[in-house]
């Protein structure tokens, strides 16, 4: 088993740096995710960089198209593609834009970006699944400041009603929009009564925990009738001491100086 | 097929599917609480375990299309084209188009002849929505025979498609078995005076505008362009240049629509001609029986033949 510890220390290592080549993208989000994705990636997805349109294989929609960086991290980390490519972040003519398009990264199950429709996708692909007797399951990575679309909560209701427990929300609560603290632009708490009032098996960790991450994700693939959502309370910038917390760091990439420090506080 | 016969476009469309059904085991079909009114209840009979009720919820609906697709499932899902395109523009342009999906937007009930629901529910402004979006093929079909060979063309294609559909019984312009191509217009009355280029149901009115026209000694070419992306920009061209004068009708905005899409040619071509768009004039609908709101609005056979006799008092 890969340690995802060290794989998610290596992720954001890789995000600072692409970040820092392309001037250009969001590392707060990025951060904040990136242990659900090493874990996610790391434990529980059955993909293969080999063959990444295989039929059964589960299915990730990153809804928060703007954590791209941490997306891109693990897809290369895991083989899908050279790790030089990273470099090219965002500049023209790269597979690896702005926000993840399906149609040049291999490994990429969505495009996404616009924020509020990842999770219907997702829930299309676990109702094809379901059609079709397939097993495999389909993740979906979404923002807190997301759940201010509305689109949102018709996925939310169409997902218990289809009774999609092949279904899992990753929901990265790490309290800041670009605007401010969520609470304050437009509060979408309490999360956890408003899904479980839609009608889902709600679980609530530490979402930088990976023993907590590990123990959730498990516990998801054994309910039945319902789908899941994992709210993961997490620190936007987690990792970076001058990011940590600061909606300000959203989607504004380090210059070379900062972008020394990030790294250095990263190796710990 | 003879029971095809002045069909509305949308009980063409529900026939069509519930055939597919039988034939495809690929198609799933999903509505948002609309499956009487778009006629998709006759799959829903057919096939109940690969229709999707979505609720009122048609943004939803769009990305579930798009997740579906996205397994290997054509996906067609329908509502009032209003909803359809209005509603959910922006699912259609960032899920379905810019991810490729294989996602036919069925939407009916467009044009004024929803009638006496309203201006809210008259969809006018869907084909310039549509027509604008890269990757989308838009087709609008005149009866119910070119309604069956659209969605089945809809079914092969691997890729967005907008099928525009109408609530109103369309007179039948072709005999069954008649054969399409998709970008293709359909020459159906021969003319030199003036090329009339219409879509959906204003292709019947056209051909019986130039009836009245040809009563009065006026040769009037009538085409059906139920493909307006990609548009027949050969047929339009040279009808456009034989004639030296044409007319765009439409059941939609004159803004964005097929007039506007044969202007657009029209002009990069370097062709002139007394040129005039018959459609909604910069302005939303309002209540009323379908044949008042067509005489209202200029959408009727006199009104169109006596549009195209002042374009061509124009011509040169």
């Amino acid at each position: 088993m890969l340690d995802t510890i060290a794989l998610a220390r290596t992720m954001r290592q890789e995000i600072i740096k692409m970040l820092t080549a392309s001037a250009s993208g969001h590392p707060g989000g990025s951060l904040s995710a990136t242990d659900f994705l090493a874990v996610l990636y790391g434990e529980f997805m059955n993909v293969d960089p080999a063959e990444p349109r295989k039929a059964d294989r589960d299915r990730f929609v990153l809804t928060k198209g703007h954590a791209a960086p941490a997306l891109y991290a693990i897809l290369a980390l895991k083989g899908f593609f050279p790790m030089e490519e990273l470099a090219n972040l965002r500049k023209l003519g790269s597979p690896l834009q702005g926000h993840p398009d399906m149609h040049k990264v291999p490994g990429v199950d969505a495009s996404t970006g616009s924020l509020g429709q990842g999770l219907s996708l997702a829930c299309g692909m676990a109702l094809a699944a379901k059609m079709d007797g397939q097993d495999y399951r389909v993740y979906a990575l979404m923002g807190d400041g997301e759940q201010q679309e509305g689109q949102v909560w018709e996925a939310a209701m169409f997902a218990a009603h289809y009774k999609l427990d092949n279904l899992v929300i990753l929901l990265d609560h790490n309290h800041l929009q670009i605007d401010g603290n969520i609470a304050d632009v437009l509060n979408p708490d309490p999360l956890d009564e408003k899904y479980r009032a839609f009608g889902w098996n709600v679980i609530q960790i530490d979402g930088h925990d990976h023993e907590q991450i590990r123990t959730a994700l498990a516990q998801a693939r054994e309910v039945k009738g319902q789908p899941t959502v994992i709210i993961g309370e997490t620190v936007k910038g987690k990792g970076v001491s001058f990011m940590e917390n600061q909606a300000g760091w959203h989607g504004k990439a380090p210059n070379a100086e900062q972008s020394a420090q990030a790294l250095a506080e990263l190796e710990g | 097929m003879e029971e095809k016969k002045n069909l509305a476009t949308r009980e063409a469309y529900g026939l069509t599917l519930a055939a597919l059904a039988e034939e495809n085991d690929k198609i799933v079909v999903l509505d948002a609480d609309l499956a009487g009114s778009t006629q998709t209840a006759k799959f829903a009979k057919a096939a109940p375990e690969r229709f999707v009720d979505c609720g009122i919820a048609e943004q939803d609906m769009v990305g579930v299309a798009c997740g579906l697709a996205s397994c290997g499932k054509t996906a067609f899902l329908s509502s009032f084209a209003v909803f359809a395109t209005g509603r959910a523009f922006e699912q259609i342009r960032n899920s379905v188009c810019y991810g490729k999906y294989n996602v036919k937007v069925a939407a009916t009930h467009a044009g004024i002849t929803v009638g006496e629901d309203g201006g809210t529910h008259q969809s006018i402004l869907d084909v310039s929505l549509m027509r604008s979006l890269p990757g989308m093929t838009v087709i609008c079909p005149a009866d119910a025979t070119c309604t069956e060979w659209a969605v089945r063309a809809a079914a092969e294609l691997n890729g967005p498609v907008y099928l525009r559909l109408g609530r109103l019984a369309a007179p039948a312009v072709y005999e069954a078995g008649q054969e399409f191509t998709l970008g293709k217009g359909q020459l159906l009355r021969t003319g030199s005076d003036i090329a009339i280029f219409a879509s959906g149901l204003m292709v019947s009115q056209a051909l019986e505008a130039a009836e009245l026209l040809a009563a009065e000694g006026v040769k009037a070419a009538v085409v059906d362009i139920h493909t307006i992306k990609p548009l027949d920009t050969e047929l339009v061209c040279s009808l456009a240049e034989r004639c030296g004068a044409v007319l765009t009708v439409e059941e939609h905005s004159i803004i964005g629509g097929l007039g506007s899409a044969v202007a657009e040619t029209l002009m990069e071509a370097g062709i002139s001609a007394a040129f005039q768009r018959v459609g909604m004039k910069d302005t939303f609908g309002q209540s009323g029986s379908p044949a008042a709101l067509l005489k209202y609005y200029g959408l009727d056979a006199e009104s169109i033949a006596n549009q195209a006799k002042a374009t061509l008092a124009r011509k040169k």
